[in-house]
């Protein structure tokens, strides 16, 4: 096996999670977007890593898993929050930190 | 020079069944990643995004990495999309569609979403045309434990840290009082 076919696939996965990320509205889609953004990244690790035969990519992989794992917690938690608070996850409404 | 690269790539085996089943997985998981970023129904999103998960631990398992496979299912599809519809369902009156993106937006983010994908594609596919990976046998779970817990002990125990640091977090920032 070639292995740009896993950077390609990666590299399509990683663009289409940036256009959700740039495109939605919805925090929850946002979250599911950057979720997609994670594992481009994972499948390019474990590529590198059956490449030059060293299980450091298989390790760094379970970390940013577990990395990602936090992530999606503390996301939520803050999408919850501001659920609570203003009755609408739309994140073009997030902007008291605008100039 | 372009002999040695052809008689690498005459050397080399060419393992049909795996290309296949790389372009049957790889199709999937595309097609899926578009569906999560375009559908307006937020459950049916996270459905899908299952099916990119699931591709990806059959894209490990291709590699020859069962352990971080196995990880992916649980963490991801266990535990990471469970959440989600946790999540859906204590949001859901809030915003159920998300059709009101404007066009001129999601253009914008299309052109800069191909733009990052023809630069990385070049660059790949300048700098890695001649590798190729040969799995002649899965990577031994023994091996990636004996690799945390040895050379990595470090990182790991910081991710440790963080987890706990995240738990905690979490359960502050949505506290109700």
């Amino acid at each position: 096996m070639l292995l740009n076919q896993f950077l390609l696939l990666a590299a399509v996965l990683f663009c289409i999670g940036v256009y959700g990320v740039l495109v939605r509205r919805n925090g929850m889609l946002v979250l599911m977007s950057i979720e997609i953004i994670l594992n481009a990244v994972n499948i390019n690790l474990v590529a590198f890593g059956a490449l030059t035969d060293n299980v450091g990519g298989e390790v760094f992989a379970l970390f940013a898993i577990a990395v990602a794992a936090a992530e999606v917690g503390i996301g939520l938690a803050i999408v919850l929050l501001m659920y609570r608070n203003r009755r609408s996850i739309d994140l073009s409404e997030a902007d008291l930190l605008k100039g | 020079m372009s002999a040695v690269f052809a008689a690498v790539s005459t050397d080399a085996p060419i393992f049909v069944a795996q290309n296949v089943f790389f372009a049957v997985v790889a199709l999937l998981m595309v097609g899926s990643a578009l569906k999560v970023v375009t559908t307006s129904n937020v459950v049916h999103a996270a459905l899908w995004l299952v099916l990119v998960l699931a591709g990806a631990a059959a894209q490990f398992i291709l590699l020859g990495s069962e352990f971080v496979a196995v990880t992916q299912v649980l963490v991801y599809i266990g535990a990471v999309v469970v959440l989600f519809l946790f999540g859906v369902m204590l949001t859901r009156a809030s915003m159920g569609d998300d059709e009101s993106v404007a066009g001129e937006k999601r253009s914008m983010a299309a052109v800069v979403a191909g733009l990052l994908l023809a630069v990385m594609s070049v660059a790949l596919i300048d700098s890695f045309s001649d590798d190729r990976v040969v799995i002649d046998q899965p990577q031994l779970v023994t091996t990636v434990a004996d690799s945390i817990f040895s050379q990595y002990i470090v990182p790991f125990e910081a991710i440790s840290v963080l987890l706990l640091a995240a738990l905690i977090g979490a359960i502050v920032v949505a506290r109700r009082d």
